[in-house]
């Protein structure tokens, strides 16, 4: 699988390492050291995956993977050295797709990025309803009514996997594994955010959801039945 | 009564009020009836004064005219009684309430002396009965007057005087003359003066109340509003102050208590300031360590991955530079975990979680270790959920930690996981059958870079902080990590934690002490002090 990768990092020996590792599986790195030039290095480049250091010299990370969700999609990873709630949240929240925590190891990087690569790959014409929503899984499109509302692929992808069996409730841990590719419990925080942000999008009424609604004590389910 | 008496305990404003007042009035009674006796004694004086004076002048008036007379037969005697005695009333109806001549009670028989005997004379309302006997007997013994205060029926209801002499009656002989005075005046000024003392009282006991009260107020409401700062103070709002009006004691209270608060703020500021520092340094730290520490490993793991082109030097140089970088990076997520604690910037995020659940987890994680030390982990748990409001990340932490320092030190022999849970609490205890711990260890085992044997090898390469960081851990759910141990029979760690969230402990499902080992009860410290870190002697019984 073929892949270009943005590297957001102004330590250059790690950018550097980062590039060792990721083309010995076979993908194409691209480079950027500064915040500032960021977005620039995104629109000239065209990645698939951006990697991005939430620390940075000019324009810090969480305002760079705003500016970058402000006019794409493009799955974003962070690179984090804090592991401490709050950091990762507003990453999050700011748009980053997934994390990965300083010192990390190369093979657990190459799944994350494997794995948000995964979901840009093409998939048979597929259209499902949930809700008032039409889902045309193939066109990697979601419409209410004739409206199209725009989703990233890493939401896509959630409201998918959802949508397929509306009457399963899926737990967080059942979700990162089978959205973001996690084989371990990993952080729900991860599922938390991203349902948070899928539903202000799809939601007529993100606080009273109808579409992805919350199983107490479970976790998600795709409704109404 | 027992609110009352609660209340009294409270009030310091109260006491100081009932205790003066009653001081008040034992004074003003003891000094009023002091008074009064004084006045009612020099009344009567006065009046017994007056009264002889007056009595005196009326028998020798009475006298005169008894000699005077030339009166022979007995009616005349008993006219000419009548007339002085009429005549000795008629001297002030204010002044005499009455007079009585009565027949000497030792006057000899009259056929033995020839004389008449006159009828006793009194004036009305008066007989010879309302003069008592002992005043009689005194009169006819004695040759001076005679006095005292008699009980006679009056209008007014008060006691009346009678002063008592003789007098000779021509043909008669001697005769007793009393004169009654009232004492209606003299007890009317008493009472007046009693009322005016009782009226006068009460204001002045009301009065020291009320002055109580004021003082009482005036000290006590300070201290209150005090009272009141330093608890909100210690509620947190720092800015709090008390007023200081004028210049005297209670201001120089307020301002040594406003000067207190500001130093206290000021401190408490500084550590904030501090541990503000810390965090950030920690967070630097953090991330200026990780970064390089993350591109050394990438290059340990490439140079690993491609030893096998390496001469053997090289590849076994490759080898331990990776599994020591991996030492390296858990020492150093140690450390920066119990920084965290220490800047107190660790959150507990609780949830909901099957304790059972977790344990599984941990059980399988550490299998490959287990497996590699021969030891086999046998889980006991209910057959009902576990649920428990525990930040599920810590919690499997503390057992990982619980359960691999249990296969590290286990000796191959099996190590029991036990889950149990009541209404209030759950608890996953760890046994294992190693080689144990000595009783004066047991206290140490929480301590940071602690080893029970420094010489032992350290095969599983742990950091040392794995058990402080356990006990943080537990301490940050408000739970108990409990320690037993014996040498040569292992050790039992329980770790208890509360069903909810932010309640407090009181007992653990699951004793730390394993079935058939009895330990003495004295041996269990149990504080508050020590809430995370219990721990027990080990002496068999």
């Amino acid at each position: 699988m073929r892949g270009r990768v943005l590297v957001v990092d102004d330590d250059t020996a790690l950018a550097e390492m980062l590039g060792i590792v990721l083309q010995g599986e076979g993908l194409e790195t691209r480079f950027c050291a500064d915040g500032d030039e960021a977005l620039a290095a995104f629109r000239s480049t065209r990645p698939d995956v951006v990697l991005l250091d939430l620390m940075l010299p000019g324009t810090d990370g969480m305002e760079v993977c705003r500016q970058i969700r402000a006019e794409s999609g493009v799955p974003i990873v962070m690179l984090t050295a804090k592991s401490d709630t709050v950091d990762v949240v507003l990453g999050l929240e700011a748009g980053a797709d997934d994390y990965v925590v300083k010192p990390f190891k190369p093979k657990e990087l190459v799944a994350r990025v494997r794995a948000r690569l995964r979901t840009a790959g093409d998939r048979p014409p597929e259209t499902l309803r949930i809700g008032d929503l039409t889902i045309d899984v193939a066109g990697h499109s979601v419409r209410r009514d004739d409206r199209s509302l725009p989703l990233t692929p890493l939401e896509f992808e959630l409201l998918v996997t959802l949508a397929r069996k509306p009457w399963q409730a899926f737990t967080r841990e059942l979700l990162l594994e089978q959205v973001w590719g996690y084989r371990h419990a990993a952080d729900t925080r991860l599922v938390n955010v991203h349902v948070q942000r899928l539903r202000s999008k799809i939601e007529r009424d993100p606080e009273h959801p109808e579409i992805v609604v919350t199983v107490r004590g479970v976790g998600y389910r795709a409704g109404p039945l | 009564m027992g609110r009352l008496l609660a209340r009294w305990r409270a009030s310091l404003q109260l006491r100081v009020v009932v205790l003066t007042t009653m001081l008040g009035l034992t004074v003003v009674v003891g000094v009023g009836s002091f008074l009064l006796d004084g006045i009612a004694d020099g009344l009567v004086a006065e009046r017994q004064e007056v009264a002889l004076a007056d009595a005196a002048r009326g028998a020798q008036t009475a006298q005169q005219q008894f000699d005077a007379a030339t009166t022979t037969s007995v009616a005349e005697v008993e006219q000419l009684a009548g007339d002085v005695v009429s005549s000795l009333e008629g001297a002030g109806p204010d002044r005499v309430r009455g007079v009585v001549l009565l027949r000497a009670a030792d006057a000899p028989d009259t056929t033995a002396s020839g004389q008449v005997v006159v009828r006793d004379v009194a004036s009305e309302g008066l007989d010879a009965a309302d003069v008592p006997m002992a005043l009689r007997r005194a009169v006819v013994s004695s040759d001076v007057q005679q006095l005292q205060i008699v009980d006679l029926p009056d209008a007014s209801g008060a006691p009346s005087l009678v002063v008592g002499s003789t007098v000779t009656l021509p043909r008669a002989g001697e005769y007793e003359l009393y004169f009654v005075y009232s004492l209606a005046s003299e007890e009317q000024t008493v009472s007046l003066v009693r009322t005016t003392f009782v009226g006068g009282g009460i204001a002045l006991v009301l009065l020291v109340g009320a002055v109580a009260w004021v003082v009482a107020r005036t000290v006590v409401e300070p201290v209150r509003e005090a009272a009141g700062t330093a608890e909100r103070l210690t509620g947190g709002h720092l800015d709090e102050r008390m007023r200081v009006r004028g210049t005297d004691d209670l201001a120089r209270l307020a301002r040594a208590f406003n000067e207190m608060a500001a130093g206290m703020q000021q401190h408490i500021g500084q550590l904030e300031e501090l541990s503000r520092v810390q965090r950030r340094f920690v967070s630097d730290v953090s991330h200026e360590l990780r970064t390089p520490l993350t591109t050394i490993r990438m290059a340990g793991e490439v140079l690993h991955d491609a030893r096998e082109g390496f001469d053997p030097a090289s590849a076994r140089s490759a080898e331990l530079l990776l599994t020591q970088l991996e030492r390296f990076d858990t020492l150093l997520s140690d450390l920066l975990e119990i920084s965290r604690f220490d800047a107190g910037a660790a959150a507990l995020e609780p949830d909901p979680q099957d304790v059972r659940v977790v344990v599984h987890r941990v059980v399988e994680f550490t299998s490959t270790l287990a497996d590699r030390r021969g030891s086999q982990v046998v889980v006991a748990e209910p057959a009902g959920p576990c649920t428990a409001e525990v930040d599920a990340r810590r919690i499997e932490r503390v057992l990982r930690n619980l359960v691999g320092n249990a296969v590290e030190h286990g000796e191959a022999r099996p190590i029991e996981v036990t889950v149990a849970a009541d209404e209030h609490a759950v608890a996953v205890g760890v046994r294992d059958h190693g080689v144990g711990l000595e009783p004066q260890q047991l206290p140490r085992v929480f301590d940071r870079f602690w080893r029970a044997d420094p010489a032992r090898a350290r095969t599983t390469g742990g950091s040392g902080l794995g058990l402080a960081i356990a006990l943080e851990d537990t301490r940050l759910h408000g739970g108990w990590l409990e320690v037993w141990g014996r040498p040569g029979e292992g050790c039992h760690f329980v770790l208890t934690v509360p069903r909810v969230a932010g309640r407090s402990l009181r007992s653990s499902p699951l004793p730390v002490v394993p079935l058939g080992w009895r330990e003495p009860v004295a041996a269990l410290p149990a504080g508050p002090g020590r809430e995370a870190g219990r721990d027990l002697a080990g002496d068999p019984s």
